[in-house]
């Protein structure tokens, strides 16, 4: 079995595309139409093509359930996944430059530094810096 | 405050309470940082940091969760990738990254990616120079 993906709630497909491509620097990989009007979308790192994708899945507007876990979480200040960034600071500054909200301001605790912002399509997501 | 921050506060006090502790382990992994392409091993790290070999393997395996040898060996595998894919031979990665051999790199290599470092190389430089169309 080969780790290949994880996918994200979203509560709005296309403006999610635009969040996670325009604003975090993802590239789009695969954008498949499905049923009524769903689609099959995936991001990728920039740096790393050929690696994990994104599924932007289209969950909370089908499953109630999903869409519950899912404000729970963000209402709880919870991220529902991280990602690895070099310098959490940078990537801090470049966003905020970018409109984008913060929840948790670049933080060091132990050997981590951490930040959280809101990703305005349903979800806390968290950036991580191994110190 | 959240309940996410409450519950950060509560894992700060409860498991990073110990500030000597990680400034000596974030030096450690600094040090592996920028000494991966040395000889480095567990006594010269001892030594460097003043701290008992047993005691330093004890810490950065509790706030890293790998051992400073696993950490090591994935830093190298991460550089050899960046050296393979600029076109660098297999040979001098494995000495450029601080393998001494070229069995153990290349078995760890595969281990790890999935590749060997030949494979891994020969994929990288026909990606970044396309096949003309016939």
């Amino acid at each position: 079995m080969k780790l290949t993906g994880i996918s994200i709630p979203v509560v709005d497909q296309e403006k999610a595309l635009q969040f996670y491509t325009k604003k975090l620097g993802f590239i789009k990989k695969h954008d498949t139409p499905m049923d009524s009007g769903d689609r099959w979308l995936t991001v990728v790192s920039p740096e790393w093509q050929d690696g994990p994708q994104i599924l932007l899945e289209p969950a909370p507007l089908h499953f109630e359930p999903s869409k519950v876990f899912q404000d729970k979480l963000r209402e709880s200040g919870i991220p529902w996944t991280q990602f690895d960034v070099d310098s959490v600071q940078d990537e801090y500054d470049r966003l905020v430059k970018l409109g984008v909200e913060f929840s948790v301001k670049p933080t060091e605790m132990g050997t981590v530094k951490f930040a959280v912002f809101n990703d305005t399509v349903g979800n806390n997501i968290q950036l991580v810096e191994h110190l | 405050m959240t309940f996410y921050e409450e519950m950060l506060n509560k894992l700060r006090k409860a498991i990073y309470a110990n500030q000597g502790q990680i400034d000596a382990v974030i030096a450690i992994r600094n040090y592996i940082d920028n000494h991966y392409d040395t000889d480095l091993n567990l006594d010269l790290l001892s030594e460097t940091h003043s701290i008992s070999k047993y005691h330093l393997l004890r810490l950065f395996k509790r706030y890293y969760g790998l051992t400073p040898r696993q950490y090591l060996t994935d830093k190298r595998i991460a550089h050899a990738k960046k050296h393979l894919a600029t076109g660098m031979s297999v040979t001098e990665t494995c000495f450029a990254v601080g393998f001494e051999s070229l069995g153990s790199f290349s078995a760890l290599f595969k281990t790890k990616t999935g590749k060997t470092p030949a494979q891994y190389r020969k994929e990288q430089l026909s990606r970044s120079t396309p096949i003309p169309k016939s």
